[in-house]
């Protein structure tokens, strides 16, 4: 349930776990007099970016960082809900409650795997190029802000995988889905 | 055991000698219910303010309950995660309600990170100093100027 009584219809394109980033917009309503829904709201959103940031030097360790992380996050949104003085505090993890109940294996996609199921989350995407369907445009060279993919004119193109930072400009702009973004795990794509 | 009219914090505090702990209440004042460490666990698990909610007949009320203290250690770790970490040579260090809770409920570690509030130190006054980065906003000092005090200005 988001909110305090609304419906959200959502296909397999949404990322679960950015439904709990919502309550960015409950902070900013959030009238400051309580203290649950006050910090709360601000301190939450902490957590949920960590689950989503980018896949580098991954470790066990970070990973179960990442863990103890939602697990706070869930007590957090336990006492918000709880505490709060008026009703925007009281439903504002609504969000994160029902994803966290109902979504687990999206959260434990990011959380262990760091992969997006709905694959909505560019920074853990791989973005290759397909050479056979490439052209040679060289609109996604002109359109990458980094300067990641290099090739002649008329001839297949390529990405620069240190360059890249999974802004995913390139797919965008690409008119021959000549862009391939996919989720690679220990080099197996899935 | 309480009149009606009065709040379960001072039927507590007052008449049974059970201690509740508080931020933003102060005995004088009309309550706010704005830090909500005061909460306590009435009938059907449900946590409400003891500073602001009624007693009536018959109530079952706890006010150390595992869900209770687990509220209250979660607000005071949420206030000290954006506050000022300079207890050591604050000019409060030891005369602190903030300090004594967290030593309380024994929090240990920065659990939560919070986005640190910046402001100049307020001289406005010649009586009162007011550091925006270590104030907790809870009111007391616009409720006290508001309803205490014989020097009104208004």
């Amino acid at each position: 349930m988001m909110g305090s009584g609304g419906l959200v219809v959502m296909d397999e394109s949404t990322c679960m776990v950015d439904l709990a980033k919502i309550h960015e917009f409950i902070t900013s309503e959030s009238g400051g007099k309580c203290i649950p829904c006050r910090e709360g709201t601000s301190a939450s959103p902490r957590s949920v970016t960590i689950t989503k940031s980018y896949r580098e030097e991954e470790n066990e360790v970070a990973s179960l960082m990442r863990f103890q992380g939602m697990l706070y996050l869930e007590r957090l949104a336990d006492v918000i809900k709880d505490t709060s003085l008026c009703g925007l505090g009281q439903t504002a993890e609504n969000p994160v409650i029902s994803t966290w109940k109902l979504f687990r294996d999206g959260y434990e996609a990011h959380l262990y795997d760091r992969t997006c199921p709905s694959k909505a989350c560019r920074q853990m995407l791989t973005y290759t190029i397909d050479e056979e369907k490439c052209t040679g445009c060289t609109l996604c060279a002109l359109r990458c802000p980094v300067d990641a993919i290099s090739g002649n004119r008329k001839e297949p193109h390529y990405i620069d995988q240190d360059k890249c930072t999974h802004c995913g400009q390139c797919e965008l702009n690409c008119r021959f889905d000549a862009i391939i973004a996919e989720i690679i795990i220990n080099k197996r794509t899935i | 055991m309480g009149n009606p009219g009065e709040t379960i914090l001072q039927v507590a505090q007052w008449r049974e000698g059970i201690k509740i702990p508080t931020l933003c209440y102060m005995s004088e004042l009309s309550p706010t219910g704005a830090c909500r460490i005061c909460v306590v666990e009435i009938s059907g698990g449900q946590l409400v303010p003891s500073c602001a909610f009624p007693v009536h007949e018959g109530m079952d009320v706890q006010t150390n309950s595992k869900k209770v203290r687990r509220s209250r250690k979660s607000i005071i770790e949420l206030l000290i995660a954006n506050h000022p970490k300079d207890c050591l040579i604050c000019v409060r260090n030891g005369n602190c309600n903030l300090q004594d809770l967290a030593e309380e409920y024994g929090v240990r570690s920065y659990r939560y990170v919070g986005e640190k509030r910046s402001g100049k130190l307020d001289l406005a006054s010649p009586a009162v100093e007011r550091d925006p980065e270590k104030c907790i906003l809870c009111g007391r000092c616009v409720r006290m100027c508001h309803e205490g005090g014989e020097r009104r200005g208004h």
